[in-house]
């Protein structure tokens, strides 16, 4: 939607290619990342790491870039991490949509606040995500999986957001800021 | 791109996180439904992404190359240490080794002993391991010039092998120690007789050894020349009890990771190697277990036993 209306020289090729890129990267780097994250690296819980990783991105992003993450991304980004991450399928995508539910709501709130209180919410957030993850693979599996992961998947999450996040607003004011066209 | 106004298109907006989180709800009955369906998307994804994953391969593997160098380096210190003291215990044993050499050399000349013939022996690559839950042999590749003879003792670095029973144009089998079928006498590191019987697990089992010289947990196991199966002293292994009370070998050789055997032809095996596996066509005109020194292959060698 054009927000600032007005005459003005129709935009090249390149412009527009840089905008959509711009426009595409916080979907695209998580959609990267998590190909990258189920690539066999051997590292010691990277079983962890993917939800973790797709948590804080769409949580990041919805709070601050939340036209570059629409729910239909979402839902893919979702399916991706359950494939790959060998989740049952859906929950991914179910505990993600909520988690952008919850942000969409709140967004206008929590934009006033400091990073230290996001991150705190975040903490809630990834707790409830992650019993929500545990809750629903034990329900669809019908078995009772000790919740030693989904504590660990937890921590992981709290713990990973601020470096992702410091990583994101990087790009978010310089590679991927839309307005820098 | 349909042109919608406003009002819908915010409405369809708003509208579409609960549809979809719907969907999600719907995607998790179908991936609980059908399993099969789930299992084939998944399959069709990794498929597409394998050859990502395979180019990242190498320039992974060399990454953690680097990292478990570095954890090398880490560990060195420690690992100097360690060696330091085992260098320090090898020295004490080399010091005793060539104190007991000159000692030997000693009653050598004392005693107008008559030494051993140094046994001829022959290297062969191990090429099969057609070891089973059944029968413990492995297959040795012999090139035309060389000629193996049944009877003959195989040993690797480290110890006793097993032995040569059946030998064909060029190939030769070798019956390990561990095999069911496989029984030798042995002498223990105390003294004590026993035979060592194969079970077709890792480890033989002590049997048969006179009352009152029981194994003793731990120490050395080398075969007797009892029979004249087997020359005197070669090292089999170590004595371990297992938890039933049962006096088990550890053998000396790496027996699962064959690759090269030295066979010796010791000439003096009055007892020929059982056939492996069990079930072939024995040869006949064996003598009787025990019949010392009689040779039934026509390959005495007077000469050097007379020497």
């Amino acid at each position: 939607m054009d927000k600032t209306p007005g005459i003005r020289p129709r935009r090249s090729l390149g412009q527009r290619m840089d905008k959509a890129a711009r426009r595409g990267f916080p979907a695209g780097t998580t959609i990267l990342g998590i190909f990258l994250i189920s690539a066999p690296l051997g590292l010691p819980g990277q079983a962890q790491v993917m939800p973790a990783f797709s948590l804080s991105a769409i949580f990041f992003w919805t709070l601050f870039r939340p036209a570059s993450v629409p729910p239909p991304a979402v839902f893919l980004i979702g399916l991706l991490a359950d494939l790959l991450g060998e989740m049952p399928i859906g929950t991914s995508v179910l505990t993600l949509l909520l988690t952008q539910y919850l942000v969409v709501r709140s967004r206008r709130y929590l934009l006033q606040k400091g990073f230290l209180f996001v991150w705190l919410l975040f903490v809630a957030v990834a707790a409830v995500a992650a019993a929500l993850q545990w809750a629903l693979a034990c329900l669809m599996n019908w078995a009772l999986y000790p919740p030693i992961a989904g504590v660990f998947q937890f921590l992981l999450s709290a713990g990973l957001y601020p470096l992702l996040a410091t990583a994101f607003t990087q790009a978010h004011r310089a590679v991927a800021a839309p307005e820098r066209v | 791109m349909i042109r919608l106004s406003i009002p819908v298109r915010q409405a369809l907006e708003k509208l579409s996180l609960p549809v979809l989180i719907a969907a999600a709800f719907a995607l998790m009955l179908i991936g609980k439904a059908d399993a099969v369906l789930a299992v084939r998307v998944r399959m069709a994804l990794t498929d597409t992404l394998s050859p990502i994953y395979a180019t990242m391969a190498q320039p992974l593997a060399n990454l953690r190359g680097v990292a478990s160098d570095v954890v090398d380096i880490w560990d060195i210190r420690a690992e100097n240490t360690r060696l330091r003291a085992e260098n320090e215990q090898l020295r004490r044993w080399q010091a005793a080794a060539l104190a007991l050499e000159a000692q030997n050399q000693e009653f050598k000349a004392q005693l107008n002993w008559m030494p051993m013939a140094a046994p001829a022996f022959t290297t062969a690559p191990v090429v099969a391991d057609s070891g089973g839950v059944y029968a413990r042999s492995v297959l040795l590749a012999v090139t035309p010039p060389h000629h193996l003879t049944k009877g003959e003792i195989a040993l690797d670095d480290r110890g006793v092998v097993g032995r040569v029973t059946e030998v064909g144009a060029r190939s030769a089998r070798v019956l390990l120690i561990t095999d069911i079928n496989s029984r030798i006498p042995v002498v223990l590191a105390s003294g004590g007789h026993a035979v060592m019987e194969g079970t077709n697990g890792a480890f033989p089992v002590l049997r048969y050894w006179p009352e009152g010289s029981a194994p003793i947990d731990g120490e050395r196991v080398m075969t007797s020349a009892a029979a004249d199966a087997f020359p005197a002293g070669l090292p089999l292994g170590t004595v371990h009890y297992n938890s039933d009370n049962v006096p088990q070998v550890y053998p000396e050789a790496d027996l699962d990771h064959l690759s090269m055997l030295r066979l010796f032809d010791y000439d003096s095996t009055g007892v020929l190697a059982p056939d492996a596996p069990a079930g072939r066509l024995a040869t006949p005109a064996t003598p009787g277990a025990g019949s010392a020194g009689a040779t039934t292959q026509g390959r005495t060698s007077p000469a050097i036993r007379s020497r």
